[in-house]
């Protein structure tokens, strides 16, 4: 027996050739789809109806063109997230169960009395653009978690963001997640979201 | 004469290109990797709007996505100008909303079912008008948990 011929050598100058076309076909079929967005629970629609005080009630309208009106008040949009702040952030009730020991509001006699009992009142018309929605919708999360960080770095020293992503992250381990998951929940007692959307006739 | 000629020093040897097809591989890898096949052809524009306080959208086997926009241009003639509410590769009503979602919550698998999430896409351009039947039609299903899906970006841009 003689020896083995070598196995001759593939070519592999065609290889480059045929990745980039592989390449451009997955290039040409790329989306980059988003995947981002504000969560909204809405209401059951067999849902109690509870009776709130005007006092804990800011309500907010958006105009055909966008314009905006707190509590039948005309506003500018940049306005619009201290107003708000200042509103669930008032703390107004002095004495009893509904005081706020952690309001750093004003504690004015005509704003809520706990963040627990303010409510926010969003209303549309039907020609209001969907934008100007989005925009105000926004601002109001903006405003919950600029409270939300701030109690959360006077507790735990942390910004609740930054738990809400940890705790969202799948590769947060399970005894890290059932600590922040308890962080949360005690946040989010202080500041529930309370955002109700009124449909106006008009 | 030598039969060897010197080579001229000055000359710059070839560059090697045997590492091209590493490199296109890596990016061959990359795309296909990022890659999310369209499931479903928008038929309507969708230029979603803006928002900077946003969370990321569950995964993609418990959504189910509403687009709702003007026709895009080969449909005007047919559908007018006004916005209109895809489901799936059609145009629809409001009212066909909530069979359709009945009908994705039986597609899913049964452990899911209870997680849905409904993102709803909608171009910015679009009016609350619809935007407030499509959530009725939601609640009459029980698909409460809605996202409003939106482009990473500062929120008063939709306001201009």
């Amino acid at each position: 027996m003689g020896k083995r011929k070598s196995a001759p050598e593939v070519n592999a100058g065609s290889m480059a050739d045929i990745a980039f076309l592989l390449l451009i076909f997955f290039l040409v079929t790329t989306t980059i789809e988003t995947d981002v967005g504000l969560d909204r629970m809405l209401p059951r629609e067999d849902g109690d109806y509870i009776e709130y005080e005007q006092r804990n009630i800011l309500s907010i309208l958006i105009g055909v063109d966008g314009a905006l009106l707190v509590n039948d008040e005309p506003i500018t949009p940049e306005l619009l997230l201290k107003t708000v702040i200042d509103f669930i952030d008032n703390g107004g009730a002095q004495t009893g169960e509904a005081f706020c020991d952690y309001c750093q509001g004003e504690r004015r006699t005509n704003l809520s009395d706990n963040p627990s009992k303010a409510v926010l009142v969003l209303g549309t018309q039907r020609e209001t653009s969907y934008g100007a929605y989005i925009a105000v919708q926004n601002e109001l999360v903006a405003a919950y978690n600029v409270l939300r960080n701030r109690e959360a770095n006077r507790l735990f020293k942390t910004s609740y963001i930054k738990m809400d992503a940890i705790y969202r992250n799948p590769q947060t381990d399970r005894t890290t997640k059932e600590l922040l998951n308890n962080r949360i929940r005690v946040i989010q007692k202080m500041y529930p979201m309370n955002i109700s959307e009124a449909q106006l006739k008009k | 004469m030598s039969k060897f000629s010197k080579k001229k020093s000055g000359e710059v040897p070839a560059v090697s290109t045997a590492s091209l097809p590493d490199i296109v591989f890596m990016l061959l890898f990359f795309f296909m990797t990022v890659t999310v096949m369209k499931d479903n052809s928008l038929k309507v524009e969708n230029i979603l709007p803006n928002a900077n306080e946003i969370k990321k959208l569950d995964k993609k086997d418990r959504v189910i996505y509403i687009y709702v926009g003007k026709p895009s241009k080969e449909y005007e003639k047919v559908y007018g100008t006004e916005p209109k509410i895809q489901l799936n590769d059609k145009f629809s009503d409001p009212s066909e909303v909530g069979s359709y979602i009945l009908q994705e919550r039986a597609k899913k698998h049964q452990d899911l079912q209870n997680f849905l999430t409904t993102s709803l896409k909608v171009d910015k351009n679009a009016n609350m008008g619809l935007i407030s039947d499509i959530k009725s039609e939601l609640r009459k299903v029980n698909a409460l948990k809605v996202n409003y899906t939106t482009y990473e970006g500062d929120a008063f841009r939709n306001l201009q």
